[in-house]
């Protein structure tokens, strides 16, 4: 076996250092100087956690030595989203309102990485509080995308994207309540999935809007996401959210082929897509029609009122989880004679512009004769939305659109207009109104040779034909290079 | 769906959210919600009256586990997490007595 590269898989790496072949050390360290290499550019991180990674690998190495398996993520090298909770080691949503503030817990992602023998080199840069979709809104700076430093990584997981687009970690973990690891997946050229919603606990997951959020990876390979899914998954008494039953084994699916596989095209989709981005859509139909999928015509006619419902959703859970950052049992407090206006100057200053905009857009929908208006109505439309989407998943398996509209942007292109930005995910978001699955699989260029990545959708508990479809994509993708 | 958001709205809304917003960001925020909900009034035209509110993705109900002592968080690990913390306990400025 030769010695590992950017391009080895965590699977290869894994299997490397199981069989004592590899060190975990030494995979280590050639994405250690990496990041030593590039990272003052990019910006993926929030804090890069060296020491510590050493000592892991060290462990991992000895666990060989000693005649032990460490697990299927054996010396992986893994980067999480800085909104994951890290026992003693500083998590901070990339917001002022939490800089310093060390957990007393894992996560129960983190803890699973950790017992799978994954190597954590880092937390990574987001959109404050995971809010927004391009990584601009980080207290902290925002990330470049490693595929053209002039452009964002898209958001909110840019951080996370970035991480595995540069070969900073081989795999990465990052949440998606919107749209926030399949669009800078795209956006990057990378794997990036969406579970469905209680397919991954959220325990020690900072919370944004809590009926869409969820965890997911993202990696180099659609067989990568299948392992790091195997490893985060099922269910966790720590979340009551978290779905009680059994998963299959998602490695095992994407040895399928997807031969008799029932492909739909939604014919009232939303648009508004490049065209750049709509050719490699139609490329990917061929593709799975080469390989043996049935191709059909669905409906989704409430699809396009996803945005609309998502914006008054997600901000006003938003508006309640956040009420948490008051200065009292966490995070930064600015002083003030009494309480109650300490709370109000530190949420202030702690947070910034478009969380604080959120939060406002939030407690509005929410307020007394709003309520029905706004935040009973957008629920509504989130069941006609689900609805449509399960009508449409009796005649398909699994669905395909593009995952963003558009390749990377350049910084502040969207400017001072925040619903410019919102649009940005008019693709991603009814998935995660209706709680189901979603991916994105990196399909070739568009313009200026930027990447474009395909999302493939399924229905609830459809990872297995959504990693079938996708794999069959990468297949597709390997035979045209 | 209701008459254009105002800036007494939005003062309103700041106070019940606890945060401060000048008179500059009372303006600047109530132009941008204005523009968003005329964006949201795209559904008022649905009919919804017999569609049942979606609250959660996953129907889930009464999820309990079994009733067995666990370790909790370590409590002087998370009060030193705090801003502020005297006795094992959460220390604040004063809650009553000050006109606010």
């Amino acid at each position: 076996m030769s010695a590992p590269t950017s391009a080895s898989s965590a699977v290869q790496i894994a299997a490397g250092v199981r069989s004592g072949q590899l060190k975990a050390a030494d995979v280590l360290e050639e994405h250690l100087a990496r990041i030593d290499n590039r990272e003052g550019e990019i910006h993926a991180f929030n804090l890069v956690l060296a020491d510590q990674a050493r000592a892991a690998a060290a462990a991992v190495d000895a666990a060989v030595a000693a005649g032990n398996d460490p697990g299927p993520l054996a010396g992986v090298p893994v980067a999480l989203k800085d909104n994951m909770c890290t026992h003693g080691i500083a998590t901070t949503c990339s917001s002022k309102i939490l800089d310093g503030w060390k957990p007393p817990y894992d996560a129960t992602v983190v803890t699973r990485l950790i017992a799978a023998g994954a190597v954590t080199v880092g937390k990574t840069n987001l959109d404050e509080f995971a809010m927004g979709s391009s990584t601009e809104n980080s207290a902290f700076g925002a990330t470049r995308n490693p595929r053209d430093t002039s452009r964002v990584p898209g958001g909110s997981s840019g951080g996370s994207a970035a991480a595995v687009a540069a070969g900073f970690s081989s795999v990465s973990l990052g949440s998606d309540t919107g749209g926030s690891i399949r669009q800078p997946a795209a956006l990057c050229g990378v794997v990036g999935v969406k579970p469905t919603y209680g397919y991954v606990s959220r325990y020690g997951l900072v919370a944004f809007a809590s009926s869409l959020d969820q965890i997911g990876p993202f990696t180099n390979t659609v067989e990568d996401a299948a392992l790091l899914l195997d490893v985060i998954g099922g269910h966790d008494p720590m979340d009551s959210t978290s779905i009680p039953a059994p998963q299959p084994s998602l490695l095992g699916a994407i040895q399928q082929g997807v031969e008799g596989l029932r492909v739909g095209r939604i014919t009232d989709l939303p648009e508004g897509a490049d065209p750049d981005v709509v050719e490699r859509l139609e490329a990917a139909f061929d593709a799975l029609r080469a390989a043996g999928a049935t191709i059909v015509d669905v409906q989704v006619p409430a699809f396009s009122y996803g945005l609309t419902a998502y914006y008054l959703i997600a901000p006003a859970e938003a508006s309640s989880n956040l009420a948490r950052y008051d200065g009292v049992r966490y995070g930064m407090r600015v002083n003030a004679p009494d309480t109650n206006s300490m709370y109000g100057v530190t949420r202030t200053a702690g947070f910034g512009d478009e969380v604080k905009r959120r939060i406002m857009l939030g407690t509005y929908a929410l307020s007394a004769g709003y309520y029905d208006a706004y935040y009973g109505k957008a629920l509504k439309v989130r069941r006609m939305i689900a609805d449509d989407f399960d009508r449409a998943y009796q005649r398909a398996d699994v669905l395909l659109t593009p995952t963003s509209p558009t390749v990377a942007f350049p910084f502040g292109a969207k400017g001072d207009n925040p619903f410019a930005m919102y649009l940005c995910d008019v693709y991603t978001i009814p998935t995660n109104l209706a709680g189901h699955p979603g991916m994105s699989v990196p399909f070739g260029t568009g313009a200026e040779g930027l990447p474009v990545g395909v999302q493939v959708l399924s229905g609830t508990l459809g990872e297995p034909q959504m990693f079938r479809t996708a794999a069959a994509l990468e297949r597709a993708m390997g035979a045209a290079k | 769906m209701s008459e254009r958001i105002t800036t007494a709205d939005v003062v309103k809304v700041a106070k019940l959210a606890r945060l401060d917003l000048d008179p500059a960001a009372i303006e600047r925020t109530t132009a941008q919600l204005a523009g968003m909900l005329e964006h949201f009034a795209d559904i008022d035209a649905l009919d919804l009256g017999d569609v049942q509110p979606m609250n959660q993705p996953y129907p889930l109900v009464n999820v309990f586990r079994d009733d067995v002592i666990v370790a909790g968080l370590n409590r002087d690990e998370v009060l030193a997490a705090a801003p502020d913390a005297e006795d094992g306990r959460f220390r604040v400025p004063p809650i009553l007595g000050l006109d606010s």
